[in-house]
């Protein structure tokens, strides 16, 4: 299963890395990525693949959450249909 | 790969913008329940429900989680349970007391579907259905109760409307500041498959148990709009239907993704724009964004015309089956622009019935004084019920006489039902009319066979 991960917040160092540390962790491999600076705003979007990860989606996409409460940023983890309904015909 | 812009897109839609599912209704067929009497009944029908919808509520959250996208009620419809308490109709509260307890058991916000439908005539178990409407309201929680009282084939029971307007002033006065009437509502034309309450039930020409969605956004839809102050109303038009494709493709989703998890039929997706109180989730700011200054205004029925076709048309291409009532809402209560607007005197009950001509429903959750005659609250339904009847379209009349309050007081019933100034009505008398009773005929044009 793909799924959309999302990391938004202030720009600052060791983002990526803790975020693809986290991942890593879940057994959680990374297909896709692209960050940009939007002004002071950091955005990264990831396409990760989930399917050798032991938890299910809806407890990863809660603990990257928590994780990035910790590291005072947004992250979001969601299944990619949400986008491709959205935004693909 | 989605590029940045169309991920902050929909993040921005969630996080900033309201969007939101409405809501996951299961409707759920009772015609199985019915047994020798009510007791009987209304136990068969508590473990019917709770048996079939057991997984609807961790289903809908688990669902929200994966997708990030929040899933505001999860609600069930029943038949109309006039039909299953047809040969005991006196016993029809014990089965109102088993829902609202399966309702509570079940963890959903609300159940729908006390309803008996009586458009052409009101049957004896009916006219006795009816009586007990006030008492299950005002003994349940959850419970929301419907009638409908016309349609464009059969024409308008007129002797119903007449009892609408007594049931309607008995509940006011059985519940706190007239709640219960917030889940009452009386329909021309009702729909079997809306997922929106307090109207929706499940139709007898439904399957066992289906799954229908109802989605929302009309702050994405302002949103959008935002960006185009200058933009003709070919163009507006065009905007709201690309960004109702959006909303309703997340809905087709959800809808598609619970019948498979629940292992029951997708039924439809509700295209309706659902507004709640809090700001930014408004259709009113949308008329008033289109460049409406107040709504309730000269042209505000032009501008909900648009928008109203432009929903169904951008959301009927995102999803395999539409139902419902897929249109604009505009219950007062629960739109803070109405509210606004209704508090500066800027919006009128003979306004809003101008509006419900062209949005997807009718006067919705309008408080008017308390010492409303049940005849003039008929007349606003007799009104609203030729409306539909003519045009062919669902109208309904969800309207609160809130007790012992009068013109520039306010009911506040919390949470998505909001607050509602008390708006004035007409003083003049519409006893007579609504005394005369019989059928109001159907229009020529419905003579289609």
């Amino acid at each position: 299963m793909r799924a959309v991960v999302t990391v938004t917040g202030e720009d600052r160092k060791g983002i990526i890395a803790q975020v693809s540390g986290f991942l890593s962790e879940k057994n959680i491999n990374i297909l896709d990525i692209s960050q940009t600076i939007l002004g002071d705003r950091f955005a990264m979007i990831m396409v990760v693949d989930t399917s050798e990860c032991a938890e299910d989606l809806a407890s990863v996409a809660d603990a990257a959450a928590e994780m990035g409460k910790d590291i005072g940023m947004s992250v979001r983890v969601q299944h990619e249909d949400i986008f491709r309904a959205m935004h693909r015909v | 790969m989605f590029n940045t812009g169309e991920v902050i897109e929909t993040i921005d839609m969630i996080e900033k913008e309201h969007l939101d599912i409405r809501t996951v209704t299961m409707g759920i067929s009772l015609l199985p329940c019915v047994r020798d009497t009510a007791e009987n009944t209304a136990r068969a029908v508590y473990d019917h429900v709770v048996r079939r919808a057991e997984k609807l509520v961790p289903t809908a959250e688990q669902l929200s989680r994966e997708y990030g996208i929040p899933i505001v009620n999860k609600r069930v419809s029943v038949t109309p349970v006039s039909l299953v308490t047809a040969a005991f109709p006196q016993g029809s509260v014990l089965v109102a007391l088993a829902l609202d307890r399966a309702a509570d058991a079940l963890g959903i916000d609300f159940l729908g579907g006390y309803s008996a439908l009586v458009h052409k005539a009101t049957a004896q178990y009916e006219k006795i259905f009816l009586s007990t409407v006030p008492r299950a309201l005002a003994e349940t929680k959850k419970l929301c109760a419907s009638v409908n009282v016309g349609s464009s084939r059969s024409g308008i029971n007129m002797d119903a409307v007449a009892r609408v307007g007594e049931l309607v002033k008995e509940t006011a006065r059985l519940t706190r500041d007239g709640l219960g009437c917030a889940k009452f509502v009386a329909f021309c034309n009702a729909v079997e498959d809306n997922p929106f309450m307090a109207g929706a039930f499940h139709g007898v020409g439904e399957a066992d148990c289906v799954i229908n969605v109802g989605v929302s956004g009309p702050g994405v839809v302002q949103h959008a709009l935002s960006f185009a102050p200058e933009a003709d109303l070919t163009e507006a038009a065009e905007i709201i239907k690309r960004t109702a494709f959006k909303i309703t493709r997340a809905g087709q989703l959800v809808a598609k993704e619970a019948a498979r998890r629940l292992s029951v039929p997708f039924g439809v997706v509700d295209l309706s724009l659902a507004p709640t109180p809090a700001r930014g989730d408004s259709v009113a700011h949308i008329l008033e964004e289109l460049g409406i200054e107040t709504v309730g205004g000269h042209g505000t029925t032009a501008a909900l015309a648009m928008l109203n076709d432009a929903v169904k048309k951008g959301g009927v291409m995102a999803s395999s089956r539409v139902g419902g009532l897929s249109g604009a809402f505009i219950p007062v209560s629960e739109d803070i622009g109405m509210i606004e607007a209704a508090e500066r005197g800027a919006i009128c009950l003979d306004k809003l019935e101008a509006m419900t001509c062209v949005c997807s429903v009718g006067l919705d959750m309008i408080a008017v004084p308390g010492d409303t005659p049940a005849s003039t609250i008929s007349a606003i339904l007799a009104d609203e019920a030729a409306i539909g009847m003519v045009n062919g379209k669902t109208t309904a009349v969800r309207i609160i006489p809130a007790p012992g309050k009068k013109v520039g007081d306010t009911v506040n019933f919390g949470g998505l039902l909001g607050r509602a100034p008390v708006m004035p009505v007409h003083t003049g008398s519409a006893e007579k009319f609504i005394s005369r009773g019989g059928i109001l005929p159907a229009p020529i044009h419905s003579f289609k066979n």
